[in-house]
């Protein structure tokens, strides 16, 4: 079973859809005792950095989801802004995030491209992965952002893209993948990365 | 780079797609979802619904048909009309769009931009405008006037002027509707496309007109819009020649337009 994380300022639904269209099980998740029969767990994001961290921590869902994805090392997808505040820092409202993976998130820059970034953009992989399984060496996916996250380690960036100049659209950090493009809303080719993602997590569970 | 965007409007009534005249005249053509899946399947980048009777009737947005959309289109949609509120807006997002459409309610109320804004994002809302040429007067000094209510009232509004307020209370999008050239198939109307665009840091989206791929082509090498509505071509029975979404973006492809390319 994949938890999705169903707090105020996600769009869990949308997720829910893709899932259901890709004959994945799931169910939300909003409070600690929906962790139990998890086998990994998606936290969908639209909206501000703040916002997110202001619901995530209303529902006092933090501990349990560090304790899962940091302790257990449960299989773990977070999209858009819920890739970015799996980081230090974001320049959005200048606030403290997670903190799971080393770096920030920055703004794309105002004075060279129209921010925010909304559309399809074309992105090459840094390294083979399932979670890209069946891809073409260049596929466009769908991004709605003003900021973008920037890791320390370079060992985690999974794909990049080109906006004001190159950055980071996907990564994989130990047992936590992330995107900030909208896998759940970029056609087939985004269904494909997310039944990627579930079918390998539920292959983890069943070893 | 980030590509140009096609993107499919509907207007709908009562769930079924319409499509307007200069907003006149509405013709029922099939149920929304069909006419959304169906889109979808045609590899469109991005889908609007307008409720375009939720606005002039005062009742909120039909939220069953975002619901029954969001399950058949894996692509961004956005929806607007009778959008009143931040509880209008969270409604909406929850029932799976991805972006709120408003017009008419943020020439009322402009706080809502702002609102919506800090509450899901600027990249959430879209502002939404209806453009009429006008003759150029020290209150409109760009010559075109701001419409709302399905494009019957005048609001004595400088377009140019409300773009540029919009993008500073923290819109994510405009889109830029022609009420001259809507329906005419003759082509966008460049002009205030353009001004808008050179003058707004956000993306603009093109709206009204386009009835031929050669308008697409001069809508994204002529100005600097970042998407353009593409709604007769596709299905219009009112218009000479329809196109599939494969042929638009091979052309444009063909034209060096930077675009999505159509997968086979």
């Amino acid at each position: 079973m994949i938890g999705i994380v169903n707090y105020k300022a996600g769009n869990s639904h949308s997720v829910m859809n893709a899932c259901g269209k890709i004959g994945i099980e799931c169910k939300y998740i909003s409070a600690k005792k929906d962790f139990a029969d998890i086998s990994a767990i998606i936290l969908p994001g639209v909206g501000s950095a703040r916002a997110t961290m202001d619901s995530l921590e209303e529902l006092n869902i933090i501990p349990e989801l560090e304790k899962c994805v940091l302790k257990k090392k449960v299989p773990f997808l977070g999209i858009c802004v819920g890739m970015q505040i799996l980081f230090e820092h974001s320049e959005e409202d200048d606030i403290d995030c997670l903190g799971w993976i080393k770096g920030n998130v920055v703004k794309f820059n105002n004075t060279k491209v129209r921010v925010p970034q909304i559309g399809w953009n074309k992105l090459s992989w840094k390294r083979d992965d399932t979670f890209i399984k069946g891809l073409n060496a260049n596929e466009y996916f769908y991004f709605v952002n003003s900021y973008y996250v920037k890791p320390a380690n370079d060992d985690d960036l999974l794909a990049v893209a080109n906006y004001d100049g190159e950055f980071c659209a996907m990564i994989k950090h130990d047992n936590i993948y992330a995107s900030q493009c909208h896998i759940e809303k970029s056609g087939p080719v985004g269904l494909t990365v997310l039944k990627n993602f579930c079918e390998e997590a539920v292959k983890n569970v069943s070893k | 780079m980030l590509a140009n965007r096609l993107i499919a409007c509907f207007d709908v009534i009562n769930g079924m797609v319409t499509k307007a005249n200069k907003f006149q005249n509405n013709i029922d053509i099939e149920k929304a979802e069909i006419v959304a899946k169906r889109v979808y399947d045609m590899q469109i980048d991005e889908i609007i619904f307008y409720d375009i009777k939720a606005s002039a009737e005062k009742r909120p947005i039909d939220l069953k048909l975002v619901e029954t959309v969001g399950k058949e289109v894996f692509v961004p949609f956005t929806v607007g009309g009778g959008i009143r509120n931040l509880t209008d807006m969270y409604n909406v997002l929850k029932a799976g769009a991805e972006k709120i459409s408003v017009d008419s309610m943020a020439v009322r109320n402009p706080d809502i931009i702002a609102e919506g804004a800090k509450a899901f994002g600027t990249q959430c809302i879209v502002l939404s405008m209806q453009v009429k040429k006008v003759e150029k007067t020290t209150k409109i000094p760009s010559g075109y006037e701001i419409a709302i209510d399905g494009a019957r009232v005048f609001t004595g509004m400088d377009a140019l002027e409300w773009a540029k307020r919009a993008a500073g209370l923290g819109a994510g999008e405009i889109v830029v509707n022609s009420i001259d050239n809507d329906g005419t198939h003759q082509g966008y109307d460049l002009l205030i496309t353009s001004m808008i665009a050179d003058n707004v840091s956000i993306p603009v989206i093109a709206s009204g007109g386009a009835g031929k791929m050669e308008h697409l082509y001069d809508v994204f090498t002529k100005t600097q819009a970042s998407a353009g509505i593409i709604s007769s071509m596709l299905y219009s029975t009112k218009i000479e020649k329809n196109f599939t979404v494969k042929e638009i973006k091979e052309y444009l492809q063909e034209m060096n337009v930077n675009i999505r390319p159509y997968i086979h």
